[in-house]
Order: C-alpha cells, then structure tokens, then sequence
C-alpha cells in the first residue's frame, strides 16, 4: 500500500501523521517543537514512521504545515495550517462548517464550505490573549500541569472574573486570585470562560455555522470544549484526533498528490 | 525639622522614600509580589532605617502606586500620576513632559506649572509597551531583568523586532537567534521597539519639552540614547537609582504639602479660638 504523511510544526508542538491510501491513520507522532526547528520536524517523521513500522521510502509524498512548514526540509511542499485543519475537520466530520483550532499561541476561525474548501478565516496575528498560551500562563502560575488545567476548572463552582487581556499579565492576575483566597477551580474556571469570551469573538467574526469542529491541542482539554459549547450555545465536534487534524490534513492532501502522480514521488526526492 | 514618606506599590517593585523637609534621606526598594501590606511594611522599615529614624517620627504617609488601596500605613493616597508629577518637577523644575516606563505600564503625562498634570495616555493592557517586554526578551535568552543594561550595552547594532505582542516576541528571538543574531543586537532591538511605542504615547499627550524619564527599566545608558534620538532631543535622568524612587519622593512632597496645609489651618483654627 502507498502511504503519505503530514507534519504540521506548531509554534509549541510537532505532530506527523500517516495515511494509506485508504484514508486511515496509520501511525503518528507529537513532540515538542523547541528551538530547533528543522530537528524537531525529522524526528517527528521519524517518530511516526517508527510507530507503523513503516520504512522512509514507502511514503510517497509529505506535505509540510504549520508556522514552521518551511522547516520540513524533506517535505515535498507546504500547505497553510488554515487549509489543512479545514481539511482535516471535513475528513473527521463531514459535516463541519465552521472550525476552532487552539494551539499553543494562535486561536484560528475558519469557515469552510461543505467539500471542504476555505471560505474565510480569522485568526489573532497581532495577540496572544485568549490563546492557548494563556491556559500555559495558568499552569506556569499556579504549578499545574497543562492536562490537569481542565480537570481542575469543571470542579469550579464560582468563576473569578479575568479582567486581563494580555497572555503576560494573566500570570500576575492568577496569583492575585490565589494570594485573595480563591480557590484554584474557581480562579482556572474564569480563565477559561476569558478564553471562551475571545475565542468566541474571532468566531463571530467569520460567522458561526453548525457543525462546528474544535481541532488543536486544546481541544483535548475538557473545561475548554464545555466553557466554549456554552459561550457559542453549540455542541461541538471533538475527536481524539483534534489535536492531529493539521498534520491529518496536510496527509490527506500528500495522498492527493500521490493518487494524482501516482509516479513514485519518494523516487523522485531521493533523486533530489 | 518635619519627616515624610512616600510608598509607591508599583505592580513590580515597591518603593519607599523618607524625606526631611522634603529632602530625601532614606530609600528602599522590595519585589511587589503578592502580600502587599507586609512589601510595603519591609520597605518602609528599611527606607527608616536608612534614614536613621524611628516610625514615630513620621508625621505623613502618602501611598501611591496600583496597589495603594491595599496597605492601611498611610494617611492619604495619590495616583501615581500626580506622585510622579510632583517628583519630577521636584528633581528637574523644567519638566513639561514625563514618561514613566513601569514593569507592567506604561504612561505618558503633560504637566504644567505647579506640578499640575495636563494630560496623560497609559498602557496597562498589553505587555508589549511595558517593561515586561524587554524582561521577556531577556528571559527568552536566558537573561535576568538585572542583565539588560549590561547586555544592550555592548550592542554593536539592533536587530528589528516587530514589538506587536511579547508572546510572540518569544519566536521572533528564537528565529532571530537561530539566524546568528548576537543577544545584545536583539535586545536592542526590542528597546527601539518599546521606545517607540512610548513616543506615540507621549504624542498623543502633545509633549513638549523639556522630558523627564521615569521609571527603573529607563536607568539604562543605551535605552534613554534610543530615547534621545527617537525623540532628537536631550531628556532628564534622574541618577542613579532614584529615576525609580521618582514616584515615591514625590509621595512623600506631597505629604509634607498636605501636612503644612493641615498645620496652617490649625494653626489659623487655634487663633480663631
């Protein structure tokens, strides 16, 4: 079976995937992004191709995603993120029409049409408030781990009211909270809903329509889908994948590439 | 012979200031953090100490700062606008404009005769116009806050770094790094970036000269020459360290007006009687 592969490098993590040309997930990998970019794009390949037991040469075709898809030296091209979390959402659930995707420092909105296409998007480019790297500023804060953050906040009862906007300030405001006496499920509560609140208003910006697919890697915290789901008053799509749509995206369209050729593109770049 | 003090709670230091006629003869700086009363409390004790007098012999306390409403030692409280008005004019008489640079604001303020302030602009909602900017730039490259004046001091040239957000500085530095940029460069870099949003500030005040910096982050050589040429003109330091007791003297003048006042009027109540 031919298979082809995505590598999405995120400002904070990497992720690869595997696809045989029937669509599923064969193998894939995650790991942190760190300073060098380039190593951390190879070893996710390689991380992914271990995992399926997979040798180099029978991918054909590897497209590149992310902030750091210039990064993927061994990539046959690059996608846009926005293009591949649109395709990935559409793939998970065909009938999405509008995605969120959190990471680690962008919150993203797209709109997509029902064959997947981009119709339009909004993303924050100017700010990191409201972005995953505030639930980091949290954990940073109060000595949480980031998978914990969610857990904690839906034992809140009575939110905090975060009246900050920057990522840089939430820290000292979510000690303040702590050192008046709040408790840590209520303080990590009101920082979600501030998520939810900015997240929201990206949104609005590309319009709302159901079904609405939440991917990244906050998408796997629990606090942010409810606080989100009530913020937007919409159930949303949540996969255990949600955190892999990019890369899955970024596969699915190598494997266009390849069904497309079907000239043996690893051929190809190994002649250079 | 009459002893005040000043307290200014900034959201990174607090400082406080014993005066004598209203001459400064004790200071004291402490990291903020979060029990505010008990910083306060410590600054205070050693800025006395200092100063060689006991509590007691204080006859007014005035607190400035964000979190002056949170320490009951004082007899009255003032924005750290008018604080910092009252303290610059003091230390240079000419100041018509101020620019105050704290660890998480940023302010601009016109004042006129008498220490009046006129018209201010602050930025206290995104990091990127403070001075947590240049502490996360710093951090980002493994230096401490203590650091960047020794750093940016031996910069040959400066690096463009957009100044948008200080999240996303943190992969500009990175990337600027990888692409053998010197840290000196990128932090001066990060420097012309704040300065510059510091003189759109100070434009939208209508400055006019002469200009008094305020604040700890602005004691370094480097930062006030890019304040020079940003704004081609010279502009007022306080030495030393008492560019960032500025606040906190003026605190302190401001008490012994308010306790001249009071005397005046008892005194004035007392003949009337």
């Amino acid at each position: 079976m031919a298979y082809a592969a995505g590598v999405d490098v995120g400002s904070t993590q990497t992720k690869a995937v595997i696809i045989g040309e029937d669509r599923r997930i064969a193998a894939r990998s995650l790991m942190e992004t760190g300073s060098n970019v380039v190593r951390a794009a190879e070893q996710a390949f390689a991380a992914a191709l271990r995992a399926g037991d997979l040798r180099e040469e029978e991918v054909e075709f590897v497209v590149g995603t992310g902030y750091g898809r210039y990064k993927v030296t061994f990539g046959n091209t690059q996608v846009t993120e926005i293009s591949c979390h649109g395709r990935g959402a559409v793939h998970m659930f065909p009938r999405t029409r509008t995605v969120v995707d959190m990471g680690g420092q962008d919150t993203k909105a797209i709109r997509v049409a029902p064959g997947g296409e981009i119709v339009d998007f909004c993303m924050n480019d100017k700010c990191a408030a409201g972005t995953g790297r505030f639930l980091g500023a949290a954990s940073a804060a109060l000595d949480i781990p980031l998978s914990e953050l969610g857990p904690t906040a839906l034992r809140g009862e009575r939110p905090v009211k975060i009246t900050t906007t920057c990522t840089v300030f939430a820290e000292s405001e979510v000690l303040s909270w702590l050192g008046k006496g709040k408790k840590i499920e209520d303080i990590l509560l009101g920082v979600h809903q501030s998520i939810a609140m900015r997240s929201a208003g990206l949104l609005r910006r590309v319009g709302v329509e159901e079904e609405v697919t939440f991917t990244g890697g906050v998408a796997r915290n629990v606090a942010m889908i409810r606080t989100l789901e009530e913020r937007l008053g919409v159930r949303l799509n949540v996969s255990e994948e949600s955190h892999y749509m990019g890369a899955l995206g970024a596969a699915l369209f190598a494997l266009d590439h390849v069904q497309a050729s079907r000239a043996p593109a690893a051929a190809a770049r190994r002649a250079g | 012979m009459t002893w005040t003090a000043g307290i200014d709670i900034g959201s990174t230091y607090t400082k406080a200031v014993i005066a004598r006629d209203g001459e400064i003869a004790g200071r004291a700086l402490e990291p903020t953090g979060f029990r505010l009363a008990a910083v306060a409390e410590a600054a205070l004790a050693r800025a006395l100490e200092q100063a060689g007098i006991g509590r007691g012999d204080v006859e007014y306390t005035v607190a400035t700062g964000f979190g002056r409403h949170q320490v009951d030692l004082s007899d009255a409280q003032v924005t750290d606008l008018t604080a910092a008005a009252r303290g610059a004019n003091a230390i240079f008489p000419g100041t018509r404009t101020i620019l105050d640079v704290g660890g998480q604001t940023m302010k601009a303020i016109r004042i006129g005769a008498g220490a009046k302030v006129e018209s201010f602009r602050l930025n206290d909602k995104c990091a990127a116009g403070t001075g947590a900017f240049l502490e996360k730039t710093a951090r980002y490259m493994g230096f401490g806050t203590a650091e960047i004046g020794p750093l940016v001091a031996t910069s040959k040239d400066s690096v463009p770094i957009s100044g948008v957000c200080a999240v996303f500085a943190e992969s500009e530095v990175i990337n600027q790094l990888s692409q053998g940029a010197a840290p000196a460069d990128i932090m001066h870099g990060a420097i012309v970036s704040l300065v510059g949003r510091a003189v759109q500030l100070m434009k939208r005040v209508r400055m006019e000269p002469e200009f008094t910096l305020v604040g700890g982050i602005l004691r370094f050589e480097r930062m006030i020459d890019v304040v020079r040429q940003e704004l081609s003109s010279e502009v007022n330091v306080a030495p030393g360290d008492l560019v960032q007791f500025t606040a906190a003297y003026g605190a302190a003048l401001l008490g012994l007006s308010r306790l001249r006042k009071l005397r005046g009027q008892s005194v004035a109540t007392e003949a009337a009687a």
